[in-house]
């Protein structure tokens, strides 16, 4: 597979292949980078211009077929099916304008010059994009970290004179005044959430996506994992849009489609504080012009630098060679909607994954990462109580940096300061969650936004909580690459077995639980038990041979770590696998499980029982609902209206003690289907 | 019944005749003057080997006596690059024959990265040592001798039967190598010989190859190497006669074994013709045409090959097949016919066809229509199927091949030509803003009488103009048909400099012709790329058919092979790429080429387990040894 055994890589801002946007902007001229003459390198088709791009999607064959289905299945004449269609479009559509792009750029450069130090690309990928643009339909597919990147790669396209692309938005940005229009005529086109079964809106929606890769105009960007990721963990990729993009090249209507997988970090999040809240329940503000006037505030801050990573460019054609019959669609034409067969399915839903593993691979992994991933190794009383000598804290730091090295991680971490000021300076950064003080660092507790009430001990450990989950965010950022040796380590801990098969059952069984919690390539398990060995074995922590896998005495602190580093994980499941055993209703909705859940977890922290906060975070929660519906210990059930689902508690406890390694994970396979 | 029938009229119409055969097949050779009467004569091959004395034959038993052994076509005509680096074409058959092509060489060396400087020359005579002995039957040769009928163990004639015009296969021979070659020749002269040649075979279990004009490429005339039994290609060259001529009924019945060119000739001199001319036209054969189902340049007026037959009459192991009438359409079942047509020399020999004629149209006229790009002139052939006015050629060529054709074109005399073309140029590109590198053409013939033709023409020139096309004259459509004709000295030309090539098609539902066509160059291009092909090669396109429901699509592929350690494999290669992208775009394997050895691995996707069944139980049922064991198809 390509790309994912990367020599291992240590970023210094003094490489040569990095180059830092704002640098040139803090010397030139705004105006004169805003009007500069802009040729990017041709696409391979000509410009279409929007209102073409809408005629041609409403003149489609497929539209037609549709809108006929559904002028019968409604009962309302032809003509309003079309006339709704036609407002769908427009509600939907972009208006990409040069003039547009221009204030775009003037107006990014200032904000970014006031937000970050330097926003680092990497020329060689975007060499090879350039190569790229001019052969076929170019699909960019950032990661979604911050409102922040929505604008960032259109801006460094247009900055390096290459094609500005069309890019998939939410509605609600639309919904903005003003400055919904100018993210229109940016390039953006507006998607509605909940689409459910609007039969219509799917079609408008997909043939837009399947023209503007059949034209072949403008590169195609929209974000895999479907949404802003709260907790700055890559999320699981949302096929729909997938499909649409890649449809075309199923049905012989492009030669090709070029993925770009795009992967955007940052030392220090804008919406930190308010991620770690939404997650613990507080609403997200409504997306507003008001809201971003108001939130100019922090402009003020200093957020570090920002890291783009332009991924090496995949061909869909190659990838998909011997997983895709495509003489399938030979047989109708291919504007009658048709379901994708199970090969077309897998191969969608493998492709998506892949490009989200390749995002994180990308992905910049900066010093504070690395310290939060040893701030969390303490248990949080004490982080929060007498701190933790700095001295530990930059020891460890250090010696997991290599670590991090050695398991192929990209890393920021200047060359040209010493490691301590490294350190020191980026726990400065984030002087909001930490403090340090008389040689020892604490952990600081977010100030409580609402003072109506007296604060009581629940009010505490959500403040706590919202700490943690800053911290725990930032250890995500870096956990994709510790993530493989430690579900190894811990089937080495669980289990206590030395033989690799063994080993591998575990380590497929902590898969399959956590398949919503971290991105794993399907059909990969055996390949990604072998990378983790591979690594283990490289930093000296097991010796392997055909049948065992040996610890020696020298391993064990760096079993001990990663295995540390996955226990929020496992403890936050078997949190919630126990609710549904022992307190909760056999029958609940989604709305009704995320409070009970935090109100039990809250309970168990305040009895001493549980130690991790993560389990508060309602995506850790909803991650154990999918991965128990995968398992199918839980059903959703058909006839309900509001998403209720039904437990088998026999299951889900099954689950929770083949978890804790009381029985092995055989029995849970065996076990007859949980629907019956 | 016979022939040469009623006075006057016969000279005028050979004078028709003549016109017309200068007209589209200037490059055909000319009949040899005087009388090559039609002969509704018995089988004459008892006693006399003989040929009828006067007669001449376009092609002789020993067709290396005119024929290239190891390229295309007539020795006396070919390609070369004179002193001054002027590619000439030499002999005196063709149009083009003596005239320097002063465009060909930048072209060449421009597509293909190729120079002059770097030859590869072919073998130059064929070394009989070279070759097998033969693995007789001593029972059957005695046997076949006592009947008289002619065979040869010849190498030479051996090894001319051991293949069709598959790159592999040509390029094989210029290096001298031979594989398996049938063990024996022999040339029946008429129905009859080949009853007794096949009961022979039949009784002393001889495997038969049917050879006719052996253009086929499809690796069809391969002997296959595990064959063990002693191989007899069944050469039919000499069953040439058209038996008689039906002017009631308008049909003709003749001998399956001439070739395309003499059948035309003799039925022009009667004032007909059938209107079937394939690109192989001057060397396949009536019965090869229906043993792949051919299909005619002209088909748009005259019909495929299966429109065109109205009886056959095939030698099988279990006895002859024939229908009992001529009814010009009947419901009897699965028409028997469809499992001759396409049958591939599997199942027996064809002898003897009952085909339709038609009078010889009285006027003809080529055209060409520019289009700004290659959407724009599909968009156009649509349109004209849609309508129903096809003419009786209507061929759209992209922009590849456009230039291809335009490096064809011969020295112009006058200045006053060059000076126009220039004009015609400078109005296409520049006054009407049409990209040189995006502009493709399609070439037309239109067939009938004067008045209508005009009309047509009309017709078909309004169409185009409404998709942006701009007549583009006469010359430019019959350069374009020439092309198809010398495109196979063509490659024998590149071959002497590095470049190897071959065309394919396939039929294909209108709404993916373009993306076909845009998929399987790009396939192509990017194969050769990954496969260590130095230059970007040639890979172009033509729609050379329209049908209602569909196109056919003529893909020609050329590279420079310099650098390459086994360049044959790579070529296969990316034409195995090539034609799993055809299949996965909604393409055919064939549509007139046929399966043959080369494109079986794909049958069975093609036509379904169940239809794989049907066809080996007729095969089984008849030919249960296998005694037509070319292997083609199944």
């Amino acid at each position: 597979m390509s790309g994912s055994f990367r020599d291992p890589v240590v970023l210094r801002s003094d490489d040569e292949d990095l180059v830092d946007v704002l640098e040139e902007r803090r010397h030139g001229s705004d105006l004169g980078f805003t009007f500069r003459t802009f040729s990017p390198p041709s696409c391979p088709a000509p410009s279409v211009s929007s209102s073409d791009l809408r005629q041609s999607v409403l003149d489609s064959l497929f539209l037609r077929h549709v809108a006929k289905e559904v002028a019968v299945e409604t009962g309302s004449p032809l003509e309003m099916v079309m006339g709704d269609a036609r407002s769908i479009l427009e509600e939907m559509s972009q208006n990409l304008q040069l003039g547009f792009i221009r204030l775009m750029a003037f107006t990014l450069t200032k904000v970014f010059k006031k937000l970050f130090r330097s926003i680092f690309i990497n020329m060689d990928g975007l060499n090879t994009l350039q190569q790229a643009v001019q052969e076929n339909p170019v699909v960019l597919m950032p990661n979604h970290r911050s409102y922040v990147d929505f604008l960032i790669i259109s801006y460094i396209l247009f900055a390096f004179d290459l094609p500005v692309p069309v890019i998939a938005a939410g509605i609600p940005l639309a919904g903005m005044k003003i400055v919904g229009e100018i993210l229109r005529r940016s390039g953006a086109f507006f998607i509605r959430r909940s689409i459910g079964s609007d039969k219509l809106y799917w079609a408008v929606l997909s043939e837009y996506v399947r023209t503007i890769i059949r034209k072949e105009f403008a590169p195609f960007e929209f974000y895999v994992e479907g949404l802003r990721s709260r907790t700055l963990k890559s999320l699981t990729p949302k096929l729909g849009m997938m499909h649409m993009v890649l449809e075309p090249f199923f049905k012989g209507e492009v030669f090709d489609i070029t993925l770009v997988p795009i992967s955007v970090s940052y030392d220090r999040v804008l919406e930190e504080s308010l991620l770690a809240h939404e997650l613990l329940g507080v609403p997200k503000p409504r997306e507003s012009t008001a809201g971003l006037l108001k939130a100019t505030r922090i402009l003020q801050e200093d957020f570090g630098s920002m890291f783009v990573n332009f991924g090496c460019p995949l061909s869909v054609r190659s990838l998909c060679e011997g997983r895709i019959d495509r003489c399938r669609f030979n047989l109708r034409p291919r504007h009658v909607p048709q379901q994708p067969s199970a090969d077309v399915q897998a191969c969608v839903s493998w492709l998506a994954h892949l490009v989200v593993r390749l995002q994180e691979e990308g992905s910049v992994i900066g010093p504070w990462s690395l310290m939060c991933c040893q701030l969390l190794q303490n248990p949080v009383h004490v982080l929060t109580g007498d701190g933790l000598d700095w001295q530990q804290l930059s020891d460890g730091t250090v010696w997991s940096r290599r670590l991090a090295v050695d398991c192929g991680a990209r890393l920021s971490w200047s060359g040209s300061v010493s490691d301590p000021d490294v350190m020191t300076s980026a726990a400065a950064l984030h002087r909001s969650v930490v403090q340090r003080r008389r040689g020892r660092v604490y952990l600081l507790q977010g100030e409580e936004p609402e003072r109506r009430r007296p604060i009581g001990s629940e009010d505490g450990v959500m403040r706590t909580a919202a700490a943690v989950l800053m911290l725990a965010s930032y250890r995500n950022q870096a956990l994709h690459v510790f993530v493989r040796p430690a579900m190894l380590a811990a089937a080495l801990n669980v289990t206590r077995s030395r033989r690799r098969e063994q080993l591998l059952g575990f380590f497929c069984f902590l898969q399959d639980v956590f398949s919503h919690e971290f991105i794993f390539v399907p059909g990969r398990s055996t390949q990604d038990f072998e990378e983790a060995c591979f690594y283990l074995k490289k930093c000296g922590a097991v010796n392997i041979d055909d049948q065992e896998v040996t610890v020696p005495d020298s391993g064990l602190e760096v079993l001990s770590f990663l295995q540390k580093l996955l226990q929020p994980f496992i403890d936050s499941y078997q949190v919630v696998f126990r609710f549904f055993c022992e307190d909760g209703p056999q029958v609940f909705s989604e709305k009704q499980l995320l409070p009970a859940v935090r109100q039990f977890a809250t309970k168990l922290i305040l009895s001493g029982e549980l130690h991790t906060y993560e389990a508060l975070s309602s995506d850790t929660q909803k991650n154990v609902l999918s991965a128990l519906r995968r398992l199918q210990a839980v059903t959703k059930l058909r006839a309900s209206e509001q998403n209720e689902y039904k437990v088998n508690r026999e299951a889900v406890r099954r689950t929770a003690d083949v978890l804790a390694g009381k029985i092995p994970p055989q029995m849970l396979q065996a076990t007859p289907d949980a629907r019956l | 019944m016979a022939s040469n029938s009623s006075g006057g009229g016969s000279s005028d119409r050979q004078r028709i005749a003549r016109q017309r055969l200068s007209r589209i097949a200037g490059h055909l050779q000319r009949p040899a003057d005087g009388s090559s009467a039609i002969v509704a004569a018995e089988c004459k091959a008892h006693g006399s080997q003989a040929d009828v004395p006067g007669e001449e034959k376009t092609v002789p038993r020993r067709r290396q006596e005119i024929m290239k052994w190891n390229g295309w076509g007539y020795s006396d005509s070919r390609f070369f690059f004179n002193k001054k680096g002027q590619a000439e074409f030499t002999g005196r058959r063709y149009r083009l024959s003596g005239l320097i092509i002063p465009g060909l060489k930048d072209w060449f060396e421009s597509t293909f990265g190729a120079s002059l400087q770097h030859k590869t020359p072919a073998t130059p005579i064929l070394n009989s040592s070279a070759v097998q002995p033969p693995t007789l039957n001593e029972a059957f040769v005695e046997e076949l001798k006592s009947t008289g009928i002619p065979l040869s163990h010849d190498a030479e004639d051996r090894v001319f039967r051991a293949h069709g015009h598959c790159l592999h296969e040509i390029f094989a021979l210029r290096e001298g190598k031979f594989g398996r070659v049938p063990d024996m020749v022999v040339w029946p002269n008429c129905h009859n010989d080949v009853v007794k040649i096949v009961e022979l075979a039949c009784k002393h279990n001889v495997c038969l190859i049917p050879y006719g004009g052996g253009t086929s490429v499809s690796s069809a005339l391969e002997c296959p190497p595990e064959e063990t039994r002693s191989i007899v290609s069944l050469d039919t060259s000499q069953m040439n006669r058209i038996l008689w001529i039906d002017e009631k009924n308008l049909t003709a019945h003749v001998e399956a074994g001439i070739v395309g060119q003499d059948l035309e000739r003799l039925l022009n001199e009667s004032g007909y013709c059938t209107g079937h001319e394939p690109d192989s036209m001057e060397f396949s054969s009536l019965g090869g045409w229906v043993a792949t189902r051919a299909s005619g340049m002209k088909k748009n007026v005259y019909g495929n090959i299966e429109d065109l037959v109205v009886h056959v009459k095939m030698v099988t192991p279990q006895g002859v097949i024939e229908k009992s009438c001529q009814g010009p359409r009947m419901s009897t079942g699965p028409d028997v016919h469809h499992f001759i047509m396409g049958s591939e020399g599997t199942l027996g020999v064809v002898t003897e066809v009952t085909m339709k004629i038609r009078p010889m149209p009285e006027y003809q006229k080529y055209g060409s229509v520019v289009f700004p790009n290659f959407e724009q002139g599909v968009a156009c052939l649509r349109e004209v199927a849609r309508q129903r006015c096809a003419p009786a050629s209507i061929r759209l060529m992209d922009n590849e091949q456009f230039k291809f054709g335009h490096a064809l074109k011969p020295q112009v005399s006058s200045i006053f030509t060059s000076f126009l073309d220039g004009l015609k140029k400078f109005y296409i590109t520049k006054f009407k803003g049409f990209d040189p590198n995006r502009l493709c053409v399609a070439t037309l013939l239109f067939e009938g009488d004067r008045e209508k033709v005009l009309q047509h023409e009309k017709q078909v020139y309004d169409i185009a103009a409404k998709f942006g096309g701009l007549a583009a004259g006469e010359d430019n459509g019959q350069r374009g048909y020439m092309l198809t004709f010398v495109i196979a000295y063509l490659r024998d030309l590149g071959m002497d400099y590095y470049v190897i090539g071959e065309s394919f098609e396939t039929s294909v539902p209108w709404d993916r012709v373009l993306d076909i066509c845009r998929n399987v160059k790009a396939r192509i291009i990017r194969e050769c790329k990954d496969k260590g092909v130095q230059f970007s090669p040639l890979s172009t396109c033509r729609v050379t058919q329209t049908y209602d429901a569909g196109a056919c699509v003529y893909f020609y592929f050329a590279f420079n092979y310099r650098g390459l350690s086994d360049p044959v494999h790579v070529y296969e290669q990316v034409e195995h790429a090539a034609r799993e992208e055809i299949l996965a775009n909604g393409g055919s394997l064939s549509h007139h080429h046929g399966v043959g050895k080369l494109r079986k691995e794909w049958m069975r996707d093609t036509i379904s387990k169940v239809g794989m069944g049907m066809l080996k139980s007729v095969k089984d049922y008849v030919d249960p040894n296998n005694i037509f064991g070319n292997r083609n198809l199944l």
